[in-house]
């Protein structure tokens, strides 16, 4: 039972990779690239969900992708358009697929109206395009390929007795060309589906296999006659070869069976003709020495292999690569963090020990340094992956908006490559689905208007990632209207977000959209308006330590633009001193650092101060006091005050006695052995050895005072 | 002085004896992952009075409970000499602050006694039982009471 989960779970990952490849592939056909290298990669896609969904048993998935693939097959061999109302099914279809996988991987009811729906269309198109002789009888192919592929993953086989005299005997002659082989194909699996259909003798022809110094690795040598007894028809036999028919020469005749010969039942017969061709082409070279017969029994498999990628080669780099489970790859981060601190250590000492002056050891500690560096960096990279698939879930977002919408939109990706931590990644799915989605709910004019606008019917998003100065920066710009800066600032004054007269400049009004409560939404509708706005993608950028920011021209368009940490394992942060402790600020909350002057601190009540910075007035919050390091506040103008920002743009300045450093921390858990502590984010391991605690600014900030409303935040900024 | 019973000995477990101040106490040896001097710990804000904050284990960010006071006594005074028995319940590790480990016992399971009815409400709550080993008595520790909660302090 365990293992047959563990092959589910292998099948749904596998599911992930078809789904990725099936939506780039029909994007690039979408965009015109129709050529049969693209069109196969789809195909396949689909083939291969469908076939591991028949061994799971997974009916809807079949039924769903069999008609998906009719369709495919049809663009294919040339019988149907690849015209835009087909592409626009497809990509529909490919959403519902990729919905029908998540739900047969984690339960859930599935609408069927809307797959019935889809494949009414699909068929649709079918009858449209193809002949009316061309139509096909998917129903027999159906039941055969969804039947024989869970006896293949049971790993055994149904043994038909029939008594019925009704058995048809075929003589098949197939001899592969050397495109079966590159297109991962294998004879020996051809053979093995045969011998489903019924009784099955082979024999090898290995007469045209030349001597070992002529042996052309990539050539194609082989051939195999085959007498198949089976109740199933010549269309059936045929169909075992659909896949290969212009790879090989196939002869497949009827010959009038044996009255003599035995019922069907000789699976011993099968088996020995299966081994007997199985062992071939190790006989081609029986009497070679040994190294040469390995090479003459790798030679087609390595051709099979390499062909194997090359198809995948074509659309992206070829891919080596291994499944490895993500908690070994997080014990190897932890542990090399643990080689970095050590290393840090060690140099610490050797300082301590005066032993620098000794060149080879400062040579030798130099080295081990940049070693350890690489090795971090190189461990890092094992986590980030390509955002490419991130993308990908957007353009189907774009699609939903699009029709809920009734907009006309196209969405441009760029720099899909950029690789980001995989947990990034995924917690940068929500808050982008939430940015997308207003882009095109927002941002995006209807057809009509962009026309009177004097812009292309067709609005555009464009989603744009690329790496800058250690971060990644994620782009979301739309050629819509723009903010509407008057309504927005209507809307806050409106909500009581900010005084009626207030003077704010065009970028302030800009980050409004930031503020909690705010919507400029006319009505809610269910595609932006869900109770959440701009302040939580705001905060759940935050929460993974970037910034958002956003540029606005009236008529123009809109840009958001994110600038991320690559990886959460590690965090910019400065190290400060507070009560005789050490803690790390993160570096991204701090807006700037300063040493208060007496006249710029106020009192502001019995135990509260304030400081001025250009004309503002900002609440000076006391670290070690709020912490409980100290039970008296620190006289202002003995410490550094850090002046940040927290979500929604509240602005405070934080108090701490000295500022020691800055560098990167690696990030460590409190929660897995001890539990949450208010104000504190996390812990990490400093150069001596010794835990400090990553200060949460939002918390303490909120601790330090519950009563700031968002307009006091603007006035202060 | 150690009283060595053969592991097939019916119910016979392995137990670490420490000492806090004069009186003896042990925690079943399974749940023991090591043993180590005392190191300087960070430490918490907001945490009860008996964690003395936290130390770096190897990578791990090791909450140390300070035994005496948890159980009562006057809080320790840390030095050199002092051991942290790191020990392990579910997934949470803590490091448990003692005085000294003394021995490793063996004991089968039916000669732990329940813990006798006294006034002290520490004593009953981290106490599971006492044993006798020749003039000795110890008492088996809880080690779930004694840990910080995980969750209810999280939430």
């Amino acid at each position: 039972m365990d293992a047959m989960q563990a092959i589910r779970e292998t099948f749904f990952q596998e599911c992930e990779e078809q789904l990725g490849e099936l939506e780039t592939g029909l994007l690039s056909m979408q965009e015109g690239a129709a050529d049969s290298e693209t069109v196969n990669a789809v195909f396949r896609a689909v083939h291969s969900i469908k076939g591991g969904a028949g061994a799971f048993k997974l009916d809807k998935l079949v039924k769903f992708a069999h008609v998906f693939e009719t369709t495919l097959d049809k663009i294919r061999n040339g019988a149907m358009e690849p015209s835009p109302p087909v592409m626009k099914s497809m990509l529909r279809a490919a959403d519902v697929l990729a919905d029908l996988v998540t739900i047969s991987r984690d339960g859930g009811a599935f609408d069927d109206a809307r797959s019935n729906e889809l494949i009414g269309e699909l068929n649709a198109h079918c009858e449209d395009k193809a002949p009316a002789a061309a139509a096909p009888a998917p129903e027999p192919k159906t039941e055969e390929e969804a039947e024989e592929n869970p006896f293949a993953a049971l790993g055994w086989e149904p043994v038909t007795i029939s008594l019925e005299p009704d058995i048809n005997e075929y003589v098949i002659n197939f001899k592969p060309k050397p495109e079966l082989y590159a297109k991962g194909n294998e004879a020996t699996r051809l053979m093995r589906e045969l011998s489903r259909l019924g009784s099955l003798t082979v024999q090898c022809e290995i007469a045209d296999v030349p001597l070992l110094a002529n042996l052309e690795p990539e050539q194609s040598y082989l051939a195999w006659h085959a007498t198949l007894r089976t109740e199933q028809d010549i269309d059936s036999v045929r169909a075992i070869f659909e896949f290969v028919d212009d790879d090989c020469q196939l002869d497949v005749e009827k010959v009038e069976p044996d009255i003599s010969a035995p019922p069907l039942e000789p699976v011993a017969e099968v088996e020995e003709a299966q081994e007997a061709q199985e062992a071939a082409p190790v006989e081609t070279a029986v009497l070679a020495v040994e190294e040469q017969r390995a090479v003459a029994e790798a030679a087609p498999l390595a051709a099979a292999s390499k062909a194997e990628a090359k198809p995948d080669a074509a659309a992206s780099a070829a891919q080596n690569t291994i499944r490895v489970d993500l908690d070994r790859v997080d014990r190897l981060i932890n542990l090399v963090g643990e080689l970095v601190i050590n290393q840090a250590m060690l140099t610490q000492r050797v300082l301590e020990a005066g032993a620098v002056k000794n060149a080879n050891i400062a040579t030798g500690l130099d080295d081990l340094e940049h070693l350890t560096r690489e090795i971090q960096e190189s461990v890092m990279a094992i986590r980030a992956q390509p955002v490419r698939p991130l993308f990908q879930r957007m353009s189907r977002t774009v699609r939903e908006i699009a029709d809920a919408t009734g907009k006309n939109v196209r969405l441009k990706t760029e720099g899909e490559g950029a690789e980001v931590d995989r947990t990034v990644i995924e917690r940068l799915a929500d808050p982008l689905t939430h940015m997308i989605r207003n882009a095109v709910d927002h941002g995006l004019e209807r057809p009509d208007a962009r026309i009177a606008a004097g812009k292309a019917p067709q609005g555009e998003v464009k989603l744009s990632a690329a790496h800058k100065s250690g971060r990644v920066v994620i782009e979301i710009s739309d050629d819509g209207r723009g903010i509407d800066r008057a309504r927005v600032k209507a809307t806050a004054i409106n909500k009581g977000l900010i005084p009626a007269d207030a003077v704010l400049s065009d970028s302030e009004i800009d980050n409004l959209l930031f503020l909690p409560g705010f919507s400029t939404a006319e009505k809610i509708t269910n595609i932006s308006g869900r109770g959440v706005g701009m302040d939580v993608v705001k905060r759940s950028i935050q929460a993974l330590g970037g910034r958002i920011s956003i540029t606005s021209r009236p008529g123009l368009g809109s840009t958001f633009s994110m600038s991320l940490p690559l990886t959460l394992a590690v965090l910019d942060g400065m190290v400060v001193r507070v009560a005789d402790q050490t803690l790390v600020v993160p570096l991204n909350s701090i807006l700037e650092t300063m040493k208060p002057k007496t006249s710029e601190v106020y009192g502001l009540g019995p135990d509260s101060q304030v400081i001025g910075i250009r004309g503002g007035f900002t609440p000076l919050i006391d670290v070690g006091y709020q912490l409980g390091f100290r039970y008296e506040r620190c006289d202002p103008m003995q410490g550094v005050a850090l002046l940040i920002e927290t979500e929604g743009g509240y602005r405070s300045a934080l108090m701490v006695d000295a500022i020691q450093d800055q560098r990167q921390v690696v990030i460590k858990s409190l929660e897995s052995n001890y539990g949450h502590v208010d104000g504190i984010a996390a812990a990490t391991i400093l150069g001596d050895g010794r835990i400090a605690l990553i200060l949460d600014t939002d918390a303490i900030v909120n601790a330090s005072s519950g009563r700031n409303s968002p307009s006091d935040m603007l006035l202060a900024g | 002085m150690v009283e060595i019973v053969s592991k097939s000995s019916a119910g016979g477990r392995e137990y670490i004896t420490f000492r806090i101040g004069d009186q003896y106490f042990c925690i079943d040896i399974m749940s023991v992952r090591e043993i180590r001097g005392w190191t300087p710990a960070t430490t918490l804000p907001h945490a009860p009075g008996y964690v003395r904050g936290v130390i770096n284990l190897r990578g791990i960010v090791l909450p140390i409970i300070d035994l005496a006071d948890r159980l009562g006594f006057s809080a320790t005074e840390p030095t050199a000499r002092h051991v942290i028995i790191v020990a392990q319940t579910g997934k949470q590790v803590v490091g448990l602050l003692v005085d000294a480990v003394s021995d490793i016992i063996a004991m089968a399971a039916d000669k732990v006694q329940p813990t006798p009815d006294v006034g002290s409400d520490a004593a009953r709550a981290f106490v599971l039982g006492v044993m006798a080993i020749e003039d000795r008595m110890i008492s088996l520790i809880a080690l779930e009471s004694v840990m910080p909660a995980l969750v209810g302090e999280a939430a």
